[in-house]
């Protein structure tokens, strides 16, 4: 069966993930060092423990996503958050940064490394160069590839792959985006953070609802419409004559009926984004992705429609998964 | 502290790209890396460009390096990188995978697409056989000099982003094509029609971004003039200009005549200001927090 991987922002999270089936379960410190640093989520190096002892009771796995890029001159907090994570018993980590994974490699050999989709290792070469430079066992792929070229991929490299296949979608490569911190000053990369609520501000303008992240008009809404968060890159922008969502509508990703063909495409695991998302969300992604994973191992058709309410704005895009997208 | 010219991110046609490195030949910059960056699909139209400009800039007595591309997923595209090796001139890595096909114990540049954000990657990079490092525009001050003690240091150049549309993002997504109703692979090469980036503004008509094909740039042109001093004082070796189809030998020109203490920032900013689309200038990723914003007044 394809391995499914469930985010937890909080302990209950993740008591809730193992409990709907989830065979891991991803979460990070509630510090900068991991890639949804956001106000009340994540875990102290006492719950991430507690955290493990619970999922190994229940045969499920840990992964610690230390994967934002290390400040210069600070790279200690990073550093502590691998030790802290191999002391608490944890499955893996997943890394993006070179230094860090270097650091990894070298400290902490025996902790299992995971290649975070903020690394954006897109092809066999890269894939290749951190499973020998670092001993990289599973890469975690950006979602700028199809369907095929996953399964390309999968014949030239030798670690395990794992997809995203629920939840929030990047449009552009991840870990090489900075345009949260042109408008905002804070980054994926740098405070594990995109399109930071601290910098939204809505205003009632007429019968609209205008969204503004850093200032920048992100949408505007008809007063009493469901307004989307404002993302940026799923913002309403004008170019010339046009006006419309330039990069990506307000939609989020579902693969669902995509999961046998990943199957043959070698992928070993499935990814559910969303660790900033409340513990029955996610009881409910992973009860309906276990059946799933269930379901493709039998050779059964695919359970339709489960997770149509779960997703944003109610619109869902198979992503860069089909050629088309691009 | 000496002038390094950044790969043109844009397409234009083979007889542009001619004159512009003709004349780029004739500026007092340092070193040129040159090549495509942004799109594999475009290369075949002005790739017979690249021995002839080559061989001007070195005439010349310029360093110069070809950049990989930014992105690299196609079977077609990893050949590609595979190749630049053989060219004979130090690869500028920009897609980490390029590294892969650069032998160990020969020397590479890496780009500011790489994402260096500390001294552990930094080391590692040298311990590689990096000899010239552009950090990404993303960092902030207090990173850079971190980062350029270290490389003065070890004996390797760090550079930093001086002046140009910033490169924010990278897609597999062409947004040209989609802005024309068509995927990527039908894109007919609109983005050949925006020398500098399609701008893209919010509803409320506040200028914002730039797409080119596949990568998304800043609409304001960031620009170092303000930082030059403390740059030099923490030991920045070069400072990275990026094309632009209008007045960029102006943009060379007056950039060395600062360099060599003959124009003054606030001058500097003043003859940079009327190349820049629509005058707006940027300096926040270094200077503060917020990237867009300019630490300068109004012109």
């Amino acid at each position: 069966m394809m391995e499914l991987v469930c985010p937890a922002g909080t302990p209950a999270a993740l008591r809730a993930a193992v409990d709907a089936g989830a065979h891991s379960v991803y979460c990070g410190f509630a510090d900068e060092t991991n890639a949804r640093n956001f106000p009340g989520l994540n875990f102290s190096p006492d719950d991430m423990a507690q955290a493990v002892a619970y999922a190994h009771a229940r045969g499920a796995k840990v992964l610690v996503a230390i994967n934002t890029f290390p400040r210069a001159g600070a790279e200690p907090i990073w550093h502590r958050a691998l030790s802290c994570a191999e002391q608490s018993g944890v499955d893996a980590v997943i890394l993006a940064d070179i230094g860090l994974l270097a650091h990894a490699a070298a400290r902490h050999p025996k902790l299992r490394r995971h290649l975070s989709v903020q690394a954006a290792a897109a092809n066999p070469d890269a894939i290749n160069l951190y499973a020998e430079a670092f001993g990289v066992r599973r890469v975690v792929l950006p979602r700028v590839l199809t369907v095929e070229e996953i399964s390309a991929i999968n014949r030239e490299v030798e670690v395990e792959t794992e997809v995203f296949v629920f939840g929030g979608l990047c449009v552009m490569a991840e870990g090489r985006c900075s345009l949260s911190s042109y408008a905002t000053g804070q980054s994926p990369n740098m405070n594990g953070v995109c399109s930071p609520a601290e910098h939204v501000a809505y205003s009632e303008e007429g019968h609209e609802l205008a969204a503004r992240l850093g200032g920048f008009t992100i949408h505007r809404t008809p007063k009493g419409a469901p307004a989307p968060y404002p993302t940026l890159c799923k913002g309403c922008f004008t170019s010339g004559p046009q006006t419309g969502h330039i990069f990506e509508d307000p939609v989020s990703l579902d693969a669902t009926r995509l999961i046998p063909r990943l199957a043959k495409a070698g992928v070993s695991a499935l990814k559910i984004e969303g660790r900033q998302r409340s513990r029955s969300y996610v009881a409910q992604v992973v009860r309906a992705f276990r059946a799933a994973v269930e379901a493709q191992a039998a050779g059964d058709p695919m359970p339709e429609g489960a997770l149509a309410r779960l997703t944003e704005g109610q619109a869902a895009t198979t992503g860069a998964y089909a050629k088309r997208w691009r | 502290m000496d002038l390094t010219v950044g790969p043109n991110f844009f397409f234009w046609p083979s007889d542009t790209v001619r004159e512009f490195y003709g004349r780029l030949s004739r500026t007092t910059v340092a070193r040129v890396v040159l090549g495509e960056l942004v799109c594999s699909k475009r290369l075949p139209f002005w790739q017979e460009e690249i021995p002839t400009a080559v061989e001007a800039l070195i005439a010349a007595g310029k360093e110069v390096a070809v950049t990989s591309l930014a992105l690299i997923t196609l079977k077609r595209e990893r050949n590609l990188t595979a190749d630049l090796i053989d060219i004979g001139l130090p690869v500028e890595v920009n897609d980490l995978s390029a590294l892969a096909h650069v032998p160990l114990g020969t020397p590479f540049w890496v780009g500011p697409l790489v994402n260096v954000y500390n001294e552990g990657t930094l080391n590692w990079l040298i311990r590689r056989g990096a000899t010239r490092i552009c950090l990404p525009p993303e960092l902030p001050l207090a990173s850079v000099a971190v980062l350029a003690k270290m490389g003065r240091d070890e004996g390797v150049a760090v550079e930093v982003w001086g002046h140009g549309r910033l490169p924010l993002a990278i897609s597999g997504r062409c947004y040209h094509a989609r802005l024309h109703d068509r995927a990527k692979d039908s894109c007919q090469f609109v983005c050949g029609d925006d020398p500098d980036g399609r701008e893209v503004e919010t509803l409320d008509g506040q200028p914002f971004l730039a797409v080119n094909g596949v990568q998304t740039l800043s609409q304001s042109t960031a620009s170092v003039a303000h930082q030059v001093q403390v740059l030099r004082e923490v030991g920045v070796a070069a400072l990275r200009l990026s094309p632009q189809s209008k007045g960029f030998t102006t943009i060379c020109d007056v950039w060395s005549q600062h360099l060599a203490g003959r124009l003054t920032a606030p001058e500097l900013v003043a003859k940079l200001r009327p190349t820049a689309p629509a005058g707006r200038l940027s300096d926040g990723f270094l200077a503060g927090t917020v990237g867009a914003a300019w630490s300068g007044g109004r012109a």
